[in-house]
């Protein structure tokens, strides 16, 4: 792939923290090079700005390589940017050309209050798992590896579903600003496995009332979320978490927090 | 939204059933037949009870959820990422589902409500067969039943899927089964509804 450098204009969200009301501030990048990352130019940007004494755009990141679900920024209406199956660390400038605009905004959902500009707060993610996406076990040396037998294709289900960063691409790209996708991968994950079945008639309908209680929206299957996923989840998980869901309903226990 | 979806489909399917009787093209005969023991067989008049609670279910419930998950994103994207990562329609089922609802209440005050108030009023049973001969020579009556139809088709491309996803059907397995009857029933189904208007504008019927 060639190499070459351009001239952009970045249209960022600058909020200075959930109280505020935010707005858009333009910023032209200049010699941008095509082997960037989207976050280097985010950082070449930065640079400049503090130079001139002006305040940096604050983003979240961590791992810069994909797996820690950290970088979320929506990018010309997309999450993650254009590519699929990917982040936003893992976008590379060749995909822009010179002298184009690029509008970067925060995720946007209730449940994800802007804390400074394109930073969100995710931790409705975590109290959703706190709710039921954990499993029993007792402490001391870790088992066997191979002492409870477990069908090849739940084994690799299961590993698709465990896939999920928990970024919140999904709830981003929602038009409901629904937390399924997130929901199911964790609900699959357990619900395939024996590991998880001492909690399974109440997994589901715990985290999904949590989901409910944080002010995610309810899924109408649009299946943006699974267009937007950086891992792929697929909506086979939703379909199951659905079916979990009903179980738990019919089986009558709906304790909360059983731990 | 699932349950009630899916029995308004049902109801679909016996509606366009009987109503395809005018076909047979024998004066209403047929269709006449058919409409009568619907409009008169106590089951079945039950039944319609528990298709307009239903319907009234639907609609309220689909309102419901469209306002609710509206209000989950107070502040919206200056740009949106469109038909890039999903197809309009099912991000227009509210509106969908509102069209088809004008469109029932014009439809309900021209057949059903004179029909049940004759009924009612011990004056015995229409004849929807001239009712219909009669309405569908206006041409923009027509136009109104094919617009009609067209955004139950829509509604239904997504509808029909999302009602056995919900169910949590949509496995690998009958994902693809379930997309394509979807798909084909909602071509299917309001192309036969439509095809009736027509013909009696046309006057393809006696
Ligand atoms: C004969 C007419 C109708 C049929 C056969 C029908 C069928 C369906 C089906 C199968 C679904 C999917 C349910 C699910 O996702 O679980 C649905 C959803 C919906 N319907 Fe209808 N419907 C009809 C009329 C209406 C009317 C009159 C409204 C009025 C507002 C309406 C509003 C909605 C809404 C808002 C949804 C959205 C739920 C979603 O996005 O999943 N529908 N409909
Ligand atoms: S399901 Fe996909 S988009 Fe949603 S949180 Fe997990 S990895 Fe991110
Ligand atoms: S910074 Fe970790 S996934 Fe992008």
């Amino acid at each position: 792939m060639q190499h070459y450098n351009m001239n952009l204009t970045l249209k960022v969200w600058k909020q200075k923290n959930g109280k505020t009301k935010g707005g858009f501030e333009t910023y032209p990048v200049r010699n941008v090079s095509s082997e960037m990352s989207f976050l280097e130019m985010f950082d070449v940007l930065n640079e400049q700005l503090v130079s001139e004494g002006k305040e940096p755009i604050a983003f979240d990141h961590d791992c810069r390589e994909g797996i820690c679900g950290m970088c979320s920024m929506v990018i010309n209406g997309r999450a993650h940017g254009p590519w699929s199956q990917n982040t936003t660390c893992q976008l590379h400038m060749r995909a822009y050309e010179d002298g184009d605009t690029i509008t970067v905004e925060p995720w946007r959902a209730d449940a994800f209050p802007v804390i400074k500009d394109l930073v969100v707060d995710r931790t409705g993610f975590d109290r959703i798992i706190q709710a039921g996406g954990f499993i029993s076990v007792n402490t001391g040396n870790a088992q066997d590896a191979n002492a409870l037998p477990i069908d090849k294709q739940k084994a690799d289900e299961s590993f698709a579903a465990a896939s999920c960063i928990g970024c919140g691409a999904c709830v981003a790209a929602c038009p409901n600003a629904s937390a399924m996708l997130f929901v199911s991968a964790k609900v699959s994950h357990l619900a395939l496995l024996p590991q998880g079945e001492p909690e399974r008639m109440t997994r589901a309908f715990n985290m999904v009332n949590q989901m409910d209680t944080e002010g995610f929206g309810s899924c109408t299957n649009i299946g943006a979320c699974e267009a937007e996923c950086p891992k792929g989840i697929s909506l086979e998980n939703i379909a199951r978490l659905n079916r979990e869901y009903i179980g738990s309903m019919l089986s009558g226990s709906k304790v909360e927090g059983m731990a | 939204m699932s349950l009630t979806g899916l029995f308004l489909i049902t109801f679909l399917i016996v509606h366009c059933y009987i109503n395809a009787q005018i076909f047979y093209n024998d004066g209403g005969a047929r269709f006449t037949e058919a409409a009568h023991f619907m409009g008169t067989n106590f089951l079945i008049r039950t039944v319609e009870i528990g298709l307009m609670g239903f319907l009234l279910l639907h609609v309220i419930q689909g309102l419901a959820l469209w306002s609710k998950n509206r209000s989950r994103r107070t502040n919206r994207y200056a740009v949106n990422a469109g038909s890039a990562t999903s197809p309009w329609y099912s991000r227009s089922m509210a509106l969908l589902g509102t069209l088809i609802l004008l469109f029932l209440i014009m439809h309900l005050s021209k057949f059903w409500a004179p029909n049940r108030f004759s009924q009612i009023t011990g004056n015995g049973e229409k004849d929807l067969y001239h009712m219909m001969k009669e309405e569908f020579q206006t041409a923009w009556v027509v136009g109104v039943y094919i617009f009609g139809c067209i955004s139950l088709g829509w509604h239904l491309v997504h509808g029909f899927y999302s009602a056995f996803q919900t169910l949590g059907l949509g496995t690998s397995r009958y994902k693809g089964l379930i997309k394509t009857t979807g798909i084909a029933f909602s071509i299917i189904v309001p192309l036969i509804f439509i095809a009736m208007p027509v013909a009696f504008f046309m006057n393809w019927l006696a």
